[in-house]
């Protein structure tokens, strides 16, 4: 696992790192490969619990904090949707917007 | 360490939560998380620790699940080494190891302390109450719970009246489930009850598939869950529940019934021999990382 802390990345390189990040994660986890996408979480799909591991290693891997109203499923249903999360995140000094 | 301040009661609510384990954790993120004040007792001071952590973690996942009332300030957590803390609960939950004995022994330990009126609660998987009971003075005021594993997502908890239980402690723990926001469906006593009867034989089953070259893990939980509609394959269950607590049950239900589907399977028996505890170890049928329940 690499921690991306230097905020000053370009947005487009930090998409890029978070994208291959997660499929990468998924790939190791779960033995199957995801698109970016896909609903991680419908029907046959993985378990919600699967959720927190996913914002666990988020948090750790580029060095952030998920709270308030970011902690939410529909932040971490498909790796693009964590693609966002996270450039948001990093948007605002790399810590939770959430309140 | 010092003994513990309960506060002031939430809804007349305070309850005591015997066993720092996934059980006793889980049960007090849901007491927490809906306002409830929570006294965790343990005798080890590391799986207090250890609690604290997977405690403040759960509730983030409760949290995002949309699974807590989103108008309550979570409630206060105290902990302690001490059992005869628990004399100030108005319910007291024993959630400790799968084993007949150690429960008989800590359930007659702290209805020693508790007023007439305290329900006692015995959560297992397994265990008839009534042998518990047998054990104990206050035997009308015990009643059998089985929280499902994480308690603060599944909504349903099995309850079990024994042959000796009371009005009182029955309408106690409605109470206490009504402030949790569960359903409680009531049972009577047997073995496994109701769903550990029908659930593990068919996870010992599962197992002895893989342990006999016929499919691997991740087959069988996708043939039972695209298949048959199960939202988390047998062996991800397993996993949840923790692979050394499903193998206690399953000697539970062997011992008292002779059913030798209940008879753990070599590879049950293998990975709780390697540490291979399931979700909370790490590791079990499944890796994991971030753990949580």
């Amino acid at each position: 696992m690499t921690s991306i802390s230097n905020e000053s990345v370009p947005k487009e390189n930090l998409d890029s790192a978070v994208q291959a990040e997660m499929l990468g994660f998924l790939l190791t986890r779960t033995k199957t490969s995801w698109e970016p996408d896909t609903d991680l979480f419908a029907s046959g799909g993985l378990s919600s619990l699967f959720a927190m591991q996913l914002v666990v290693h988020l948090e750790k891997t580029f060095d952030l904090s998920i709270r308030g109203s970011d902690l939410r499923l529909e932040n971490f249903r498909t790796v693009n949707a964590m693609v966002g999360l996270v450039g948001r995140l990093r948007g605002s000094a790399g810590v939770g917007t959430g309140d | 360490m010092n003994a513990p301040v309960i506060d002031d009661q939430v809804g007349g609510h305070r309850p005591v939560i015997l066993g720092a384990g996934v059980m006793g954790a889980g049960i007090a993120t849901l007491a927490l998380g809906h306002g409830l004040p929570v006294l965790l007792i343990d005798v080890e001071e590391a799986a207090l620790d250890r609690a604290r952590e997977r405690i403040e973690q759960q509730l983030r996942m409760a949290e995002m699940m949309g699974a807590l009332p989103a108008d309550v300030t979570p409630g206060r957590l105290s902990v302690s080494t001490s059992i005869p803390a628990a004399g100030g609960g108005t319910a007291v939950i024993e959630a400790i190891t799968e084993s007949a004995e150690l429960k008989a022994k800590a359930l007659a330990e702290v209805s020693a302390l508790v007023n007439d009126d305290t329900v006692l609660i015995t959560n297992t998987s397994s265990i008839p109450i009534d042998e518990l009971a047998a054990a104990i003075p206050l035997r009308a005021q015990l009643v059998g719970t089985h929280f499902m594993n994480p308690s603060y997502l599944i909504r349903t908890v099995e309850v079990i009246r024994g042959a000796w239980t009371g009005d009182g402690a029955m309408e106690s723990v409605h109470t206490l489930l009504a402030a949790l926001r569960r359903t409680p469906v009531v049972v009577a006593d047997a073995p496994g009850f109701v769903t550990s009867r029908i659930l593990h034989p068919m996870i010992n089953t599962a197992a002895r598939v893989v342990q006999d070259g016929t499919a691997n893990v991740e087959a069988v939980d996708a043939l039972m869950q695209g298949c048959l509609g199960h939202p988390t394959g047998p062996l991800r269950t397993a996993d949840l529940i923790g692979l050394d607590n499903l193998v206690d049950s399953l000697k539970v239900l062997y011992d008292r019934t002779g059913d030798e589907s209940c008879r753990p399977c070599d590879l049950l028996l293998e990975l709780v021999r390697k540490g291979d505890h399931g979700r909370k170890s790490g590791r079990g049928f499944y890796e994991y990382e971030g753990d949580l329940s």
